[in-house]
């Protein structure tokens, strides 16, 4: 029984990281990219371990898988947002569809507030 | 050998073809910061594999792989990205 659900939470987990890969290779920019990878292949991975704990039934590996699932879900946002800022300071270009980008308004304003001051 | 029954050899196959897409990723490009993210989802995939592999041969110290393998990724994506934003302002 435990395994049977344990299967069903891994299967269901490497779907999620199967399409977040997905959209690594497919979508058009840095920025849809790395939104597309880090949710899915986070929620994957997470789904991944839990079907695994699901499956081992033991108490140790239990408390060291979950401290493994509260490490992914805390630095996987971390990292991406370092990536996107990273990106967005490196001069990468969004896509030419892509209609908004609030953050370049952030940096003009500061720039002028600098300039002002 | 317990890895080798029907459903983990599926999610081994898929977690492969993640691999796959992921390294594409990386030897295509097109600019540093694509690479960046395909190395950063690369490690969380390797995470979710060792996990797989923990639950098909029931050897829990491989957890612990996980837990450092984790740590290594998120701590040389960080690295890689303040070195790429430190770059451009510096310029």
């Amino acid at each position: 029984m435990s395994d049977a659900v344990g299967l069903t939470i891994i299967s269901i987990g490497v779907l999620f990281d199967i399409f977040g890969c997905i959209g690594l290779v497919r979508l058009p920019d840095v920025y849809n990219r790395l939104q597309a990878a880090t949710k899915c292949v986070t929620a994957g991975t997470c789904l991944i371990l839990v079907g695994s704990l699901i499956t081992l039934g033991s108490m140790p590996a239990a408390v060291k898988g979950l401290i493994c699932i509260a490490f992914i879900l805390i630095t996987s946002p971390t990292a991406a947002h370092a990536l996107a800022r990273a990106a967005h300071h490196s001069g990468v270009k969004l896509w030419d569809q892509s209609v908004v980008d609030r953050y370049e308004k952030d940096l003009h304003a500061a720039r002028a507030k600098e300039d002002s001051a | 050998m317990t890895l080798l029954t029907a459903p983990y050899l599926i999610f081994i196959a898929g977690l492969l073809a993640c691999c796959g897409m992921c390294l594409y990723r990386i030897g295509r490009g097109p600019t540093a910061p694509d690479r960046m993210v395909a190395i950063d989802i690369l490690g969380t995939v390797v995470v979710g594999f060792v996990a797989i592999v923990t639950a098909a041969t029931e050897m829990t110290y491989l957890l612990n792989v996980a837990i450092v393998w984790a740590v290594v990724s998120f701590v040389g994506t960080l690295a890689l990205a303040r070195y790429l934003a430190g770059k451009a302002s510096h310029e």
